[in-house]
């Protein structure tokens, strides 16, 4: 049974951490205020609500392409933001859209994006897995290539000297690609202060971990690099963890993994029913029974931390914060044509382009 | 109960009409007559007019008159009966009744060649269990089972090379990758392993694999998810790249693919798997190849050449068709193999009608088009031009991921009527 401090009871994880290649894992005591409670739960119930309407919005056919969605997931990116500071860095692949809340975007300009209107995040031209923010790198779209990419964010950070660390996510089918490992090599020979994150939701796409991984041990993978394995679905465990891991960053000691032990509601992404390679009733159980929103809620509540009315109340709030962002997201015109071949390149002078024959000359500027 | 149409019963059964049956039988004796020596008496019968007065009423109808109508229907002359294999080809009635999607044809295609040759197998993301990520390899991991389908983990430069290994070593591997995009993290293998080793080695090591999977643009994937690369993989000598467009083009060039000992790239389009076109009798069987390296003039035309491949080739008809009520014939090449190019079917179209555009969906620099056109400048077709060759291509960005964008970021067919207009001078 878990518990949570109010001032000075102690917290207990549900599950183990699992270590390698460390003494100590992270503490077994936490502080948790009412406030932070609430932020959380605030956090996490919008990040539902915006890929549920996200749902809605694609079947509707008003979203597009890809759509990679969150839910089941969102203790992961509550956690680790409660667990670094914004001047860190943060870099994940293509199941953005939650990141990119926590990071800063607000949920009119993330749905916006997604229905491809000038209001979104990018304007329109990056869609669901090109979404930008200050220190938040995307929304990635190859499989694995953000990897390097945090590395690099993280060498940055100690060429800088500026303390900071850079978060570099993953997923359990990305594991397999070999340039994590080339990262691996070089973040542990440089010591870069990088945290990488493996999301272990159990299946890449359709492929179950299993059927994919020799080792479905993520968090041993770094071999050299230090790692921790810990339940994703717990906001607080995932909080905690990421900030012992982000001690162990800038004290200089070198990079460290972490594996969150997650799942995910929905399919691979919209195209993908999600049932022909697990049950329903695994996502029910899930569902029923690790449901990180409904975890921290009754914790809270059985806590004295907060009532039923005020959750409620939060919930209402949310519901129609998601519905004015829809709405905006759904009349919000289209980018300008005239706007079609800007931002090609950065701080450059104003450029022709050739449009899709040669007497079509388009006008393109930073 | 359940409706089933006539023509999917003949379908599965491969029937033809009755009528289009009775044509080619009437035909094929009359072709056999023709051949006979002079003097046979099926011959004198044909020409034969009896003697005597005619009964009151219509002429009755003989044999030659039903004949007459059904040679111009088919399209052959008298002459042409004289060589028996060419005749029987062009009576042939096919029954153009059974619609097969591209996504179906190349998934026969590799279902019949799995069949044929136990060497040949096939790896890649999600071909088995998931039935394939766009469904084109659905019910063959059910049928070959895990030794001939395989599902690799999400690891491009490793399984390409992977299968590399196992083609170097005498198997005939269909190597997948999800999309064309991915390709470029096993890029390496492509080129440096596949596409090179039988010249290296002086012609001891073949290669006899194949890479395919969808190519190009298709609906709101964005920049990283949307790029054509005909251009790059084009650019290498060891490679073949083909490019089909329609579902007789997917089964014929993957199937002359994974029978070639060399190196092929099938470039795929992702918009493409749901068409469905009709596909001949001759196109359905096992046996059924395009050669490699061989462009198809799928509309003749007279005023204007279009050359293109993939789905730019559907966008070329539809433009043509647009043209034709205006009175220009455009003249429609699909290129189907992008390397090697078929530079004599274009210079002969460029010969008759002395104008030439290029439409692909890739980007302009270095594309294509771009090789089309130096070529026809080499050559003799050069000579026969009467206004520069036009590159109709993709617009010089990234893909933008809004629909308004998108739709504006590759050729439409206004696009293709425009470049006829401008270089027609109307």
């Amino acid at each position: 049974m878990s518990k949570y401090t109010i001032g000075h009871y102690s917290y207990q994880p549900q599950t183990k951490c699992e270590l390698h290649r460390l003494d100590q894992g992270p503490p077994t005591q936490a502080l948790l205020t009412r406030e932070q409670g609430l932020k959380y739960y605030r956090t996490m119930q919008t990040m539902r609500r915006m890929e549920l309407k996200a749902d809605q919005l694609y079947k509707q056919k008003i979203i597009r392409g890809f759509c990679h969605l969150y839910d089941g997931q969102e203790a992961c990116a509550v956690g680790i933001e409660a667990g670094i500071n914004p001047s860190d860095h943060l870099i994940t692949a293509y199941r953005a859209h939650g990141y990119t809340y926590t990071r800063g975007v607000s949920v009119k300009e993330i749905l916006a994006e997604l229905t491809g209107r000038r209001g979104g995040v990018a304007k329109g031209k990056g869609g669901s897995m090109h979404m930008y923010a200050k220190h938040f790198y995307g929304g990635n779209g190859i499989v694995g290539a953000q990897v390097p990419l945090g590395a690099g964010l993280a060498l940055a950070c100690q060429y800088k000297g500026n303390n900071e660390v850079c978060v570099t996510l993953y997923g359990d089918g990305a594991a397999n690609q070999g340039q994590i490992f080339e990262s691996f090599n070089m973040a542990a020979l440089w010591k870069l202060p990088c945290i990488f994150i493996c999301e272990n939701n159990k299946y890449g796409m359709g492929t179950s971990v299993e059927r994919a991984s020799a080792s479905t041990d993520y968090f041993k993978r770094g071999d050299f690099i230090p790692g921790l394995k810990v339940d994703g679905m717990d906001v607080l465990t995932v909080r905690e963890a990421t900030k012992f891991a982000a001690d162990y960053c800038r004290s200089g000691k070198g990079p460290i993994l972490m594996e969150l032990e997650t799942y995910r509601y929905h399919g691979h992404s919209m195209s993908d029913p999600g049932v022909s390679y697990r049950t329903r009733e695994e996502i029910q159980e899930v569902r029923s029974k690790s449901d990180p929103i409904s975890m921290l809620k009754d914790r809270m509540i059985s806590n004295n931390m907060a009532s039923l009315e005020e959750i409620k109340e939060i919930d209402v709030e949310i519901r129609k914060e998601i519905e004015e962002a829809a709405q905006f997201a759904t009349s919000d015109p289209e980018p300008p044509l005239e706007e079609l071949c800007n931002h090609i390149f950065y701080n450059e002078p104003p450029m022709e382009v050739r449009g899709t024959n040669p007497w079509s000359k388009l006008k393109s500027i930073s | 109960m359940d409706k089933i149409r006539n023509e999917q019963i003949r379908g599965t059964v491969k029937v033809e009409q009755f009528g289009d049956k009775a044509r080619e039988a009437r035909l094929r004796w009359f072709g056999r007559v023709l051949r006979r020596n002079r003097g046979y008496i099926g011959q004198r019968m044909l020409e034969m007019e009896l003697p005597g007065r005619r009964r009151r009423g219509r002429p009755q109808r003989r044999f030659m008159d039903v004949v007459k109508v059904d040679m111009e229907m088919v399209g052959v002359k008298v002459e042409e009966a004289v060589d028996r294999a060419r005749w029987r080809q062009m009576i042939h009635c096919d029954f153009q009744l059974l619609q097969v999607t591209v996504r179906d044809a190349l998934n026969q295609a590799m279902d019949e060649e799995l069949e044929r040759d136990e060497r040949v197998f096939l790896l890649g993301e999600e071909v088995a269990q998931y039935d394939g990520a766009y469904k084109v390899s659905r019910g063959l991991w059910k049928k070959y089972g895990d030794k001939r389908i395989i599902d690799t983990p999400i690891s491009e430069m490793g399984f390409a090379g992977i299968a590399v290994g196992a083609a170097m070593a005498g198997l005939r591997p269909i190597c997948e990758f999800m999309t064309f995009n991915f390709s470029m993290q096993a890029i390496d293998q492509v080129i440096n392993s596949a596409a090179k080793t039988c010249y290296m080695s002086a012609g001891l090591q073949a290669v006899p694999i194949v890479f395919r999977g969808p190519n190009g643009a298709s609906a709101g994937v964005a920049a990283q998810h949307s790029q054509c690369f005909a251009a790059w993989y084009g650019h290498c000598p060891g490679l073949k790249v083909v490019s089909p467009w329609n579902s007789e083009d997917a089964r014929g060039l993957l199937k002359s693919a994974i029978r070639d000992d060399n190196p092929v790239v099938v470039l795929e389009n992702e918009l493409m798997y749901g068409v469905a076109f009709e596909v001949s009798e001759q196109g359905l069987s096992k046996d059924f190849t395009i050669p490699i390296g061989k462009a198809k003039v799928e509309r003749p035309g007279n005023h204007v050449t279009l050359v293109s491949h993939s789905r730019m080739v559907g966008h070329c008809l539809d433009a043509a068709a647009v043209l034709a009520k205006e009175g220009i014939e455009c003249e429609v090449i699909n290129l189907r193999t992008i390397r090697p190019l078929d530079v004599e079917t274009i210079e002969a179209s460029v010969v008759k009608t002395n104008h030439l555009i290029t439409v692909e969906g890739g980007w302009p620099q270095f594309g294509v088009g771009a090789e089309i056109c130096a070529r026809i400048m080499e050559g003799p077709a050069f000579n026969y031009l009467d206004a520069p060759v036009i590159r109709v291509t993709g617009v010089d960005i990234p893909m933008p991921y809004a629909k308004i964008l998108e739709d504006n970021s590759t050729p439409q067919i206004k696009d293709i009527i425009f470049s006829v207009k401008k270089t027609l001078n109307m």
